[in-house]
């Protein structure tokens, strides 16, 4: 059996394009919203939520026996807590100034509604091996989307990339502010979700 | 307690103006969903009718307005002294939960027809970022009293209730109209947002 036959299999690769968090199920955009401007921002958002979305899923499964059903939200609530504070104790003292502009918003990753929604319709029903996987996979799938944007938003707004100006910058670049103003994030997003939307449409025969 | 913490603040002169400018400043230069990208997720999905737009907004300017208000004293009287600053994302987190489960019974008891068509995006206030976010916002700005956090909250609730309004009405107009598949949804929502917080960003010259 292929890799991709296998229950983890799918759920990493589904995450990743059909099933995509941001794009096609519409979850988690609030950070994919503010830390976009940046594209070193983004990378490390990005990898504080893959982090989390695959420790907090492999723990929900793990627990999944044994946490009664009534109170389930608030443990996985606390789960999910319990990494993030790791995540950000380590950018606070690894990255003191980025954890300034992106501070709050890396302590938002607890109600990041993508790590709630796996752990919820994922974890909490699978074994554990799958469920690292489901939340590997939704962490990527959302920061491919991020980086996309992060990309475009940095390279536009800023002439830069990583900080890194890009060649010919000060000739010919016209510094496109808007985009790394909010509004430029909406437009970028959306954009990405009409072609992600439209590219999905089609592969699964005609839009409706 | 609570006297302790508004007399210094009385005593400065110009409180008043103090408060106004916050409460415009959260409401509209650093609205917390157009600026800020804060609770997206129910501002997509609750977003296409008037009503329960205006229900849901109300809802969440009650929540925002007390939980940055306890939250602000748990932190200040409690976690700083005590040296558990780390532990603040469980306790916000769970000072939410508690009072969302609170709205709800209110809301159940008062209005049972408002609480069927909120459905789960009741509870999901609980991880709603917008709230989650004010109380982690409110802590960026250091000379915050407590009057200052109550005002901030309920300022952020305001801008958040704006917000959702407006785009209700929008897309109450615009639900006939002809829409590409791929943008359908979440894409033009996205878009529309973005016109608006174009506009909003006119109001950024009001207010330094």
């Amino acid at each position: 059996m292929a890799f991709k036959d296998t229950l983890g299999g799918r759920a990493l690769i589904g995450n990743l394009w059909r099933d995509n968090p941001v794009f096609r199920q519409v979850l988690g955009i609030c950070s994919a919203l503010a830390v976009t401007n940046l594209l070193k921002n983004t990378l490390l958002m990005c990898g504080g939520l893959v982090f989390t979305a695959a420790l907090s899923n492999l723990t929900v499964s793990l627990l999944r026996k044994s946490i009664p059903k009534q109170v389930r939200m608030m443990v996985q609530v606390l789960i999910i807590a319990a990494y993030v504070i790791i995540v950000d104790t380590f950018i606070r003292a690894q990255f003191p100034d980025i954890h300034k502009t992106i501070g709050p918003y890396v302590g938002l990753i607890i109600t990041n509604c993508i790590i709630m929604g796996r752990a919820e319709a994922f974890a909490s029903k699978n074994p554990a091996w799958p469920s690292l996987l489901d939340g590997i996979g939704a962490g990527l799938g959302y920061s491919f989307v991020l980086i996309v944007i992060a990309v475009f938003r940095e390279a536009l707004g800023f002439g830069t990339l990583l900080g890194i100006p890009l060649p010919g910058r000060d000739i010919w670049w016209y510094q496109w502010t808007i985009m790394v103003m909010p509004p430029g994030a909406f437009f970028m997003l959306a954009l990405v979700a009409w072609f992600g939307n439209s590219y999905v449409l089609k592969k699964e025969g005609g839009a409706k | 307690m609570i006297l302790a913490a508004i007399q210094p603040a009385v005593a400065e002169p110009g409180l008043f103006v103090q408060l106004i400018v916050i409460f415009l400043a959260a409401a509209f230069t650093e609205n917390i969903l157009l600026a800020r990208f804060l609770g997206m997720c129910s501002f997509l999905a609750i977003s296409r009718q008037m009503k329960t737009s205006l229900g849901l907004g109300f809802a969440v300017v009650f929540v925002t307005t007390f939980t940055a208000a306890i939250n602000w004293l748990l932190h200040t009287y409690v976690m700083v002294p005590l040296h558990i600053e780390f532990l603040e994302l469980i306790v916000f987190i769970v000072v939410i939960a508690a009072f969302v489960q609170l709205v709800e019974m209110v809301i159940e008891r008062f209005s049972p027809s408002l609480y069927f068509s909120l459905g789960i995006f009741l509870p999901l206030i609980t991880v709603n970022c917008a709230i989650l976010g004010v109380s982690l916002f409110m802590l960026n700005k250091e000379d915050f009293g407590f009057l200052h956090s109550l005002v901030f909250g309920f300022g952020s609730g305001i801008g958040w209730l704006v917000a959702i309004v407006l785009m209700a009405g929008i897309r109450e107009q615009i639900k006939e109209d002809k829409i590409p598949a791929g943008l359908r949804g979440s894409g033009i929502t996205l878009i529309i947002t973005g016109i608006i917080a174009l506009a909003f960003v006119a109001f950024s010259g009001m207010i330094k």
